[in-house]
């Protein structure tokens, strides 16, 4: 069995493949003023520690595991709602889940929430990465716990936004998908080609990534222009 | 990943480092009202770790291992050097784990074919950086028979030039050895001219390159910042996860950091040549600024290294644009970016790695 994978590496891989491959198999990480922000908002959500209120139980930096999708990670909060407690639109689905087949004696509901910073990010490829990382951690606390997880939340800092976000099939698939390309892609080591468009502005490694010479140019052409010119103005 | 390049050079013996919070307190020797040290330690300086980029230490100066772990965590690397310049120890944090890029770095190390290919890249930088200088400097010549003299170097260095790009294009063995020999040939063109960059104070003279020890003033102001820019090059060579040691123009010795004296090669005229010219036509370095050892090498005393260090720092922080990424940079961070070039070429997205060719 090849070593579990970090969630993070999904939400990488979902935003782009090379950023995914140069963080996860080349070693190069960038700390830049977004991903700081976004460690110290994870800090604060780590370190508040378990607490109850209304009922609900806020459990926060919680190791998860999924072995059938061979990911580990932390998750930033995990509420648990006594299902008596649910109202609202998903409160049927919620029910219905604890009570459906499988393991019985669900008291309570399972609800992942997700911290970010700025606004959602979306690929041309997957769609919304916030929701795959989501629903990834939905899989593993549905394997751990033996629960099913029917929603989850995501929290978007910079907007203070809330957005409940259905674990339904579609979404479940499209993150499995995503999970067999990135143990796919790093365990072929190889980093694919920059993509060199609108995400590379947003993305903390452009630096190193360098997308406009990755994408193709070719430097021995360049050398040979450039050499040439500086033949002609010697002359 | 650092951007700005700050570089805090400490140069006076007797100076003491330490960590105080989030950043490195500098403690020296206090004094009295009338400049008598008072035999005790004052912090004269404070500096954010996270606006450095490295520390230098030069003779006689100390560290507390708890500054020394908070430099490695922030990712400032913290070297010791003599007073020559010479790099003693160099404390540094974990480098990046791009165990692929070095495996890659290796093979190329070790397949003829890419060897020539990066070998070139670095004389061809060298080469044509050294011709721009000639050439500049004919431009600005105060006489005619100078100007000629070094138009004709630069010319010389032209044919050097055709010579680097040919090698090996007809599959010739040896053909990384070709190229070292267009290398060493095209240097003594260069320093048989370098005498005629010198404009300013005529106790200052150049008769060739010499080192180990350094023979005349002007030698040691090279090799004093010869050592600064290989300090820098491995610093970039290690921040993006390249192994200093293994070299392709400069083949393993032990001991010697092949891969940053390669990279440095586009740079010396670029930087380290006209700094120092700079310095000694503008008379901002005087020949009393040096002493002569028994021995006949010579060495800088102690304000002309802390002119040099702060020109040389001004240096890097002077804007310009990396000719081919065609983005506005500090000079400090070409050497940084031409790391980044050759691991990305290593790392298969680009067909060469483009050499600095300076206008
Ligand atoms: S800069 Fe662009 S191509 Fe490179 S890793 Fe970031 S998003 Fe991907």
């Amino acid at each position: 069995m090849p070593e579990p994978l970090p969630i993070s590496a999904l939400q990488h891989l979902v935003f782009c493949e090379r950023q995914c491959a140069l963080i996860h198999t080349e070693g190069l990480w960038a700390e830049n003023r977004l991903t700081a922000e976004g460690t110290v908002l994870h800090e604060n959500a780590h370190e508040a520690g378990p607490e109850t209120h209304g009922g609900v139980r806020v459990a926060r930096g919680l190791d998860m595991r999924s072995e059938a999708l061979n990911l580990v990670g932390k998750s930033d909060v995990v509420e648990f709602t006594p299902l008596e407690a649910f109202h609202g639109p998903i409160a049927e689905t919620v029910r219905a889940a604890a009570s459906g087949p499988g393991p019985p004696l669900v008291g309570w509901g399972v609800l992942p929430v997700e911290y970010k910073r700025g606004r959602s990010k979306t690929s041309p490829e997957w769609g919304d990465c916030d929701r795959v990382q989501l629903c990834a951690q939905a899989l593993c606390l549905e394997e751990m716990l033996g629960v099913e997880v029917p929603e989850g939340r995501l929290f978007y800092g910079q907007t203070r936004r809330r957005t409940d976000v259905p674990i339904d099939g579609a979404l479940r698939d499209l993150t499995r998908r995503a999970v067999a390309r990135l143990h796919a892609l790093l365990a072929s080591g190889e980093t694919p080609p920059a993509v060199n468009d609108a995400r590379c502005p947003n993305c903390s490694l452009v630096k190193l990534c360098l997308p406009q010479v990755a994408a193709g140019r070719s430097a021995a052409a360049w050398i040979d222009r450039r050499l040439n010119t500086l033949d002609r103005e010697a002359a | 990943m650092k951007e700005h390049l700050n570089t805090l050079f400490v140069t006076t013996d007797g100076t003491y480092l330490a960590q105080d919070g989030a950043a490195v307190a500098v403690r020296a020797d206090g004094l009295d009202a009338a400049g008598e040290p008072t035999g005790r330690k004052e912090t004269k300086l404070r500096v954010p770790l996270h606006n450095l980029d490295g520390i230098c230490c030069f003779g006689r100066v100390g560290a507390s291992p708890q500054l020394l772990g908070a430099a490695a965590e922030a990712g400032v690397s913290v070297s010791f050097l003599s007073e020559h310049g010479r790099l003693r120890a160099r404390v540094v944090g974990f480098t990046p784990g791009n165990v692929l890029l070095r495996r890659a770095q290796y093979r190329a190390a070790d397949d003829p074919a890419a060897t020539l290919a990066i070998a070139r890249s670095a004389v061809l930088g060298k080469v044509s950086n050294c011709r721009q200088v000639l050439l500049r400097a004919a431009r600005d010549a105060p006489d005619a028979e100078r100007a000629e003299r070094l138009r004709d170097a630069a010319r010389r260095l032209e044919t050097n030039l055709h010579g680097a790009r040919r090698a090996g294009h007809d599959g010739a063995e040896g053909a990384t050895d070709t190229l070292r020999g267009v290398e060493g040939e095209a240097a003594r063109t260069y320093f048989a001219a370098f005498g005629d960059l010198l404009a300013g104070d005529p106790a200052f003279t150049f008769a060739g390159r010499s080192r180990r020890p350094p023979r005349d003033a002007v030698n040691a102001l090279l090799s004093f910042l010869y050592a600064m820019l290989t300090h820098d090059a491995k610093s970039a060579a290690e921040s993006c996860g390249l192994d200093c040691q293994v070299g392709f123009l400069h083949r393993d010795r032990p001991g010697r950091p092949g891969l940053a004296l390669d990279l440095i090669e586009e740079f010396r005229p670029l930087l380290a040549d006209r700094t120092a010219l700079t310095l000694i036509n503008r008379r901002q370095v005087r020949p009393g600024g040096f002493t002569i050892s028994e021995t006949g090498a010579v060495t800088m005393d102690e304000a002309t290294r802390k002119t040099v260090l702060t020109a040389w720092q001004a240096k890097k922080q002077e804007t310009v644009t990396h000719p081919f990424l065609g983005e506005k940079v500090t000079a400090g961070l070409l050497v940084h970016l031409q790391a980044r070039l050759l691991a990305r070429h290593l790392r298969g997205d680009l067909d060469v790695w483009p050499p600095l060719l300076w206008k």
